[in-house]
């Protein structure tokens, strides 16, 4: 990972009482490169994100974007205001249509007009390839694929230049999880965004990734090209990867 | 375990937990009062609160009314009184009961439904994924919810206040034969202004009560469908307390 850094965690440090979540975390994600960070449950992979969206404040250390500090709880942060979020539960807002969802920051942060709002809805519904009827339905009108996919026509709509996926696939059949695979990296390359993903599905990692981090204990135990993953350059990555355990 | 140390721990416990609802009713305020602000959010709220409050609100005013007529006049019977029930009725309603049942009916409506709303949301990642839309979620839910629970108490209170004096009126000229024209005189002048003013004011301090209390509980709401129960209880709860706290604390000023 020598390109430059749009995204870096320094010596990120959060503990949540007596629990040390991230330790002294460093990690980098390269402008342009999709990194995919994986790790066993509870090792903090969420919360890394959560820090480089500015909804955790760290103890310690901090999280930049283009070289500068994201400010928690700050709504308009530079650094945020980049990145496009798809959530593991879709996150989509129920009270809304799903062309208000995913046009909902370009009406109300860019305030944008309704029509054109609703035509630029549309077009991420069809990168995403969804009908524009599901345009005026609610999310609890979708499918457990469908929500996925309007909550990635959300992320991309604003056109972002970072692009966060946390668990992209769970939850969905292998064939659906292929789909969206396919669209992220899709959407990715399109846009020519930054992307962040964490997961556990390793085909996904395989079909999104270039970069791999893997944490553990707080702290980045391995990272490095897609291939280095591959070529078991790291014994305890390569076990994790193959999904073995240590117990004999 | 020793006494004084459970006693300094659930002081420590109700002083973080005052602090913190005084923290977060700062944050409301202020982004009540700066721009952006989402005028369809308030609109919709206004609707919510208000309009379809008004049904639970005018039967509870229109029983209480006609309950209170009852009591006064059997009261006041036994020491030949009984001619006070039109003062006592509109006296009571519009000074004390008309603000207070009405709060209390839309704790039990407004604050539970805002807790469990919030409280959803928070738990499904919609909280977070409104920060990552470049959107305060202060100013987005808390806010225009806050706002429309000051605006619409006074307006639903006075309501309550007519009906509820109605509710005396009905049952005082049916049922104890009260002379309509006399009833409706006596009350008209027993009443001062500022007998309903102070009543409208309790009643905007009861609605940023009961809607600080819903915002609250949702917001903080932790744990999944449990956590969105227990946030919907405990909104309902302390809403109701600090009412009846506000309520004895404005009187007091009011008297």
């Amino acid at each position: 990972m020598t390109q430059t850094a749009k995204i870096a965690w320094k010596d990120v440090t959060i503990r949540f009482g007596r629990q040390t979540v991230l330790d002294g975390l460093r990690l980098e994600a390269a402008e342009g490169r999709s990194l995919v960070i994986i790790g066993g449950s509870g090792e903090g992979k969420s919360v890394m994100l959560k820090t480089a969206l500015g909804l955790i404040a760290p103890d310690k250390g901090r999280v930049e974007i283009d070289g500068r500090a994201v400010r928690p709880g700050q709504e308009d942060d530079p650094g945020v205001a980049q990145i496009g979020m798809l959530f593991q539960s879709g996150a989509l807002f129920d009270s809304l249509p799903v062309w208000k969802n995913v046009s909902f920051r370009l009406l109300h942060r860019d305030h944008m007009q309704a029509d054109e709002a609703r035509e630029r809805a549309l077009e991420a519904l069809d990168q995403v390839d969804l009908d524009h009827d599901v345009a005026d339905k609610r999310p609890s009108q979708l499918s457990g694929g469908m929500l996925k996919r309007a909550a990635l026509a959300r992320a991309i709509a604003a056109r972002p230049k970072i692009l966060f996926f946390d668990e992209p696939t769970t939850g969905l059949d292998p064939v659906t999880a292929d789909v969206i695979n396919k669209l992220i990296s899709r959407q990715v390359k399109q846009l020519g965004a930054t992307a962040v993903s964490i997961t556990h599905d390793m085909v996904s990692m395989r079909a999104i990734a270039d970069d791999v981090a893997m944490i553990k204990d707080g702290g980045i135990l391995w990272s490095g090209p897609l291939n280095g993953v591959e070529t078991c350059e790291n014994s305890e990555v390569c076990r994790f990867v193959r999904g073995e355990s240590e117990i004999a | 375990m020793n006494p004084l140390r459970a006693v300094g721990a659930g002081v420590l416990t109700l002083l973080h937990a005052a602090g913190s609802v005084t923290w977060f009713a700062i944050r409301a305020l202020a982004a009540a009062v700066r721009p952006p602000w989402f005028g369809g959010q308030l609109l919709g709220q206004l609707f919510r609160i208000g309009f379809l409050s008004l049904p639970v609100v005018g039967l509870t005013a229109l029983f209480t009314g006609a309950a209170l007529a009852l009591n006064i006049y059997t009261g006041g019977a036994r020491f030949n009184a009984e001619s006070f029930v039109p003062n006592i009725v509109a006296l009571g309603i519009v000074r004390e009961l008309g603000p207070v049942i009405a709060a209390l009916m839309l704790a039990g409506r407004v604050s539970s439904g805002i807790a469990a709303e919030i409280g959803a949301m928070r738990a499904t990642e919609q909280i977070d994924a409104l920060h990552t839309l470049s959107t305060d979620p202060m100013r987005y839910l808390i806010a225009p919810r806050i706002v429309a629970g000051v605006i619409v108490l006074p307006i639903l209170v006075f309501i309550a206040d007519v009906i509820g004096v109605f509710g005396g009126f009905l049952v005082s000229t049916n049922t104890l034969d009260f002379d309509a024209t006399v009833y409706v005189r006596n009350t008209v002048d027993i009443l001062e202004r500022w007998d309903v003013i102070s009543g409208l004011i309790k009643a905007a301090v009861f609605g940023f009560l009961l809607t600080l209390m819903g915002c609250y509980h949702g917001y903080n709401a932790q744990g999944g469908a449990q956590g969105v129960g227990r946030a919907a209880t405990n909104a309902v709860v302390s809403a109701a307390v600090l009412i009846f706290a506000a309520n004895f604390l404005l009187t007091s000023l009011f008297v």
